[in-house]
């Protein structure tokens, strides 16, 4: 069990170094999704099944896709076939597929290998977080919600705002 | 003795939140800074827990919770305004915001 552990954290590592050192953007964003995947095994070891399974959810695929969708956006002009070829070598994704597998095959291991729960490992499951978060915690949820809202309305003003600003200086011009 | 020992995960968190830190201070390229404070909750994360299965205790994965709602909520609002100031300035170099406005 202490094996798989240490090849998780070395391949986050590894992809960590990847992520910080790549100068395009989109193979930065492979290796990330890499790096948060085995720290979800890590995660996993360390007896927290919930955490792993949200950052797989949230970490790996709502914010990756989001940085995705607005690196979209921004190059929205320079658009073409051979752009996107020229973005996705296969040197480019053979890196994160090869951790990746390795990811894998060390959760094929312990899901078929390694009987419920590790020896010596009190797996907290996703009841007694939940017991936890709506119980002493509660405050913390509440506040959480406010801070989703504030970050909602945050992100539509200020994507918002542009447009307005263009047409007041627009009018104020043409008078 | 099978289970992970306290200090390489707490090691490991150390590692990859140097690793965040060296990047936000070292890249210039604001995506990139963003992607850095991502690394970097994402290990103070791993640090709740590595804490939280040393003491068996759910309160690391409730801090995880949280620290993964604020990182949701802090990157909708900086990419909101990264393309705000891609669409002023034209670049993703952060140093080209270094003027205020008035």
């Amino acid at each position: 069990m202490i094996t798989t552990f240490y090849i998780a954290s070395v391949i986050a590592i590894i992809s960590t170094i990847m992520v910080i050192t790549r100068y395009n953007m989109i193979h930065a964003l492979l290796y990330l999704v890499v790096s948060f995947l085995s720290l979800s095994v890590v995660f996993f070891i360390l007896g927290a099944p919930f955490a792993a399974v949200l950052e797989v959810i949230v970490y790996a695929g709502a914010i990756v896709v989001l940085i995705i969708f607005v690196i979209m956006m921004l190059n929205i002009r320079e658009e073409s076939v051979e752009e996107e070829k020229r973005w996705l070598p296969p040197r480019a994704w053979i890196g994160p597929s090869v951790l990746s597998l390795i990811l894998l095959a060390e959760l094929v291991y312990v899901l078929t290998f390694v009987d419920a729960a590790p020896s010596g490992v009190k797996v907290v499951n996703a009841r007694a977080v939940g017991l936890s978060l709506y119980g002493p915690y509660i405050i913390g949820v509440e506040l959480s919600g406010l801070l989703l809202m504030a970050g909602i309305v945050g992100a539509y003003h200020l994507g918002r705002q542009k447009k307005k600003v263009v047409h007041r200086f627009l009018e104020k011009a043409e008078e | 003795m099978n289970t992970v020992p306290v200090e390489y995960g707490l090691v490991l968190a150390g590692i990859l939140f140097t690793l965040g830190l060296v990047s936000v201070l070292t890249r210039r390229n604001i995506i990139f800074m963003l992607i850095s404070v991502e690394i970097m909750l994402n290990a103070s994360g791993l640090a709740f827990i590595v804490a939280g299965a040393r003491w068996m205790q759910p309160d690391g994965q409730v801090m995880f919770i949280f620290i993964l709602t604020m990182a949701a909520a802090e990157v909708s609002v900086g990419l909101a305004l990264i393309l705000q100031i891609y669409h002023q300035l034209k670049t993703l170099d952060s140093d080209a915001a270094n003027k205020m406005k008035g």
